[in-house]
């Protein structure tokens, strides 16, 4: 029995799609109900519903075999986890946005807001810059204009909220997309069924590139 | 004297079992009694699984450490004779941080050091031993076995990638195929190469399997002589009977500072990551300034599905 965390919401609906046309189908996932869990004996999997910041936690753990993550989560949290594949979908961006008249001063550390504060210090241990972290855990966007911050590194998808808020991208920090990942020890004792699953999955996003 | 059965935890009865194991396979008990100073671990920071250490101000003044690892200590107090074999076993307290609650754990560590004239029949013995290891631990046990001149032999062959070198072999720890094609491409690095970085990176399964796939892979980028090398180690496993015990598999990466040639993890079943690892690790010996070789492994007690 393989088990897969899926990321609740759309793109975890998207990635269902691929396993299925991969396999590993389970009907009962379609229908319209709470429930979390759901099993197909016959396919041989199994798949629950997590929030998309914690697939890696299972997968991690092995409570999950094989899982969906964004690349910003596992740049973040750096899970000890296999990264199989790259799906090619949920794309966006890391970036440094500010308000359009930002002019920064090095005389100071840049205060930057982010959900990501590893990949922030990261990033501007990269470039030398001196900065004072603030970790915001939503609306981040709203941190420059009350003068919380000066910048933020966030998510951009379309850049129609960043826009909304008058911020406006300065700087790329790295492409995001979503992965697919699995435990350490499950790619060794599920190996047959993983690689089936990477093979099937691999195949649908290079037909579509 | 008759121990009743029930007073022994899983997990003691497990470091009992492997340390017969060590014993029947000729390794001599390594007992630490004494206090390192917290320099030698300060050296070698990166050996060290997580680099804090809890210190101490001894009755003289030095800055002492309690030990976050056995190795370095064995390495430093051994005799350093190239032209024989030491084969020591140990199981102690190691003072390390714990992933998950990021305070210290006292953890009970078990394994052996070869430390001297270490050729393939004894990198055969150490990995034998580590099956017979495993096997004590669990009827469903996994262990991968790689080799890191191969997967830096490649690196350096496939171009410029001395600044991104490090990089890519976590990547190869990933099993992060797409991710090592992108920065190599960005690096300059030839397509044929990329594709065999790539092969190797995704390879895993038994050596009758997997090595035919790996003298293709290897000769076309002219590692020929890499692969005769690793082939002889496969060959030795054959004789000690271990060669369908295991799988290889390029992922097993540890830093190439320390380690080099064969390195190895171990995997049992309802763990959810490697109880076992070891390796080659000359670099290490000629960092502290030693001539023998040496190879070894730990097995980490914490990790296991025991009581």
């Amino acid at each position: 029995m393989l088990n897969v965390a899926l990321p609740k919401g759309r793109l975890g609906e998207k990635v269902y799609d691929m396993f299925e046309r991969a396999g590993f189908e389970c009907p009962s996932i379609k229908e319209q109900n709470r429930k979390l869990i759901f099993e197909n004996p016959e396919a041989g999997v199994r798949y629950f519903w997590v929030k998309p910041s914690d697939v890696a936690i299972y997968v991690e753990r092995g409570a999950a075999d094989i899982g969906v993550a964004g690349k910003d989560i596992l740049l973040e949290y750096e899970p000890a986890v296999y990264e199989l594949l790259d799906l090619g979908i949920g794309k966006c961006r890391m970036a440094v946005a500010a308000p359009a008249d930002f002019v920064d001063n090095p005389q100071r550390a840049l205060r930057v807001a982010t959900k990501f504060s590893k990949i922030a210090g990261d990033y501007y241990a990269g470039t030398g810059r001196d900065i004072d972290i603030i970790h915001l855990n939503g609306s981040i966007e709203i941190a420059p204009i009350l003068g919380l911050s000066d910048v933020i590194v966030d998510i951009v998808e379309t850049g129609s909220t960043l826009r909304e808020n008058n911020l406006k991208v300065f700087e790329s920090v790295v492409p995001i997309s979503a992965r697919l990942i699995a435990n350490k020890a499950s790619f060794k004792f599920k190996n047959e069924e993983i690689v089936r699953a990477v093979e099937g999955i691999s195949r649908l996003t290079e037909e579509k590139q | 004297m008759i121990i009743n059965d029930s007073v022994i935890s899983g997990g003691e009865k497990i470091i009992f079992a492997l340390r017969e194991i060590y014993f029947k396979n000729g390794f001599r008990p390594y007992r630490m009694s004494k206090f390192e100073e917290y320099d030698l671990y300060a050296k070698n920071k990166d050996f060290l699984v997580s680099d804090n250490v809890i210190t101490f101000t001894d009755t003289s003044g030095k800055l002492m450490a309690l030990k976050p690892d056995v190795t370095l200590s064995i390495i430093k107090n051994i005799k350093d004779s190239p032209d024989e074999i030491s084969r020591l076993y140990y199981n102690e307290n190691v003072y390390r941080i714990s992933k998950g609650t990021n305070t210290f754990k006292e953890i009970m560590q078990s394994g052996l050091e070869c430390i001297g004239k270490v050729d393939g029949e004894c990198i055969a013995g150490v990995v034998s031993t580590a099956v017979q290891s495993l096997q004590a631990i669990s009827g469903k046990f996994i262990l991968d076995v790689s080799d890191l001149d191969i997967v830096s032999a490649l690196i350096d062959r496939a171009g410029d990638l001395k600044g991104v070198k490090n990089r890519l072999i976590s990547l190869f720890g990933e099993k992060n195929a797409h991710e090592a094609a992108r920065i190599c491409r960005e690096n300059g690095a030839g397509e044929e190469y990329i594709k065999a970085i790539k092969e190797l990176i995704s390879l895993y399964g038994k050596p009758e399997k997997i090595m035919p796939e790996l003298r293709r892979i290897l000769s076309g980028v002219g590692l020929g002589g890499e692969f005769a090398l690793f082939e002889n180690i496969i060959k030795s496993f054959d004789k000690a009977g271990i060669a369908d015990e295991v799988n290889i598999d390029f992922s097993v990466v540890s830093d190439m500072n320390y380690y080099n040639g064969v390195v190895f993890k171990g995997f049992v079943d309802g763990a959810a990551d490697s109880v076992l690892s070891g390796g080659q690790y000359d670099n290490l010996m000629k960092k502290m300034k030693k001539k023998s070789k040496a190879i070894g492994f730990a097995v980490y007690t914490d990790r296991l599905p025991v009581d």
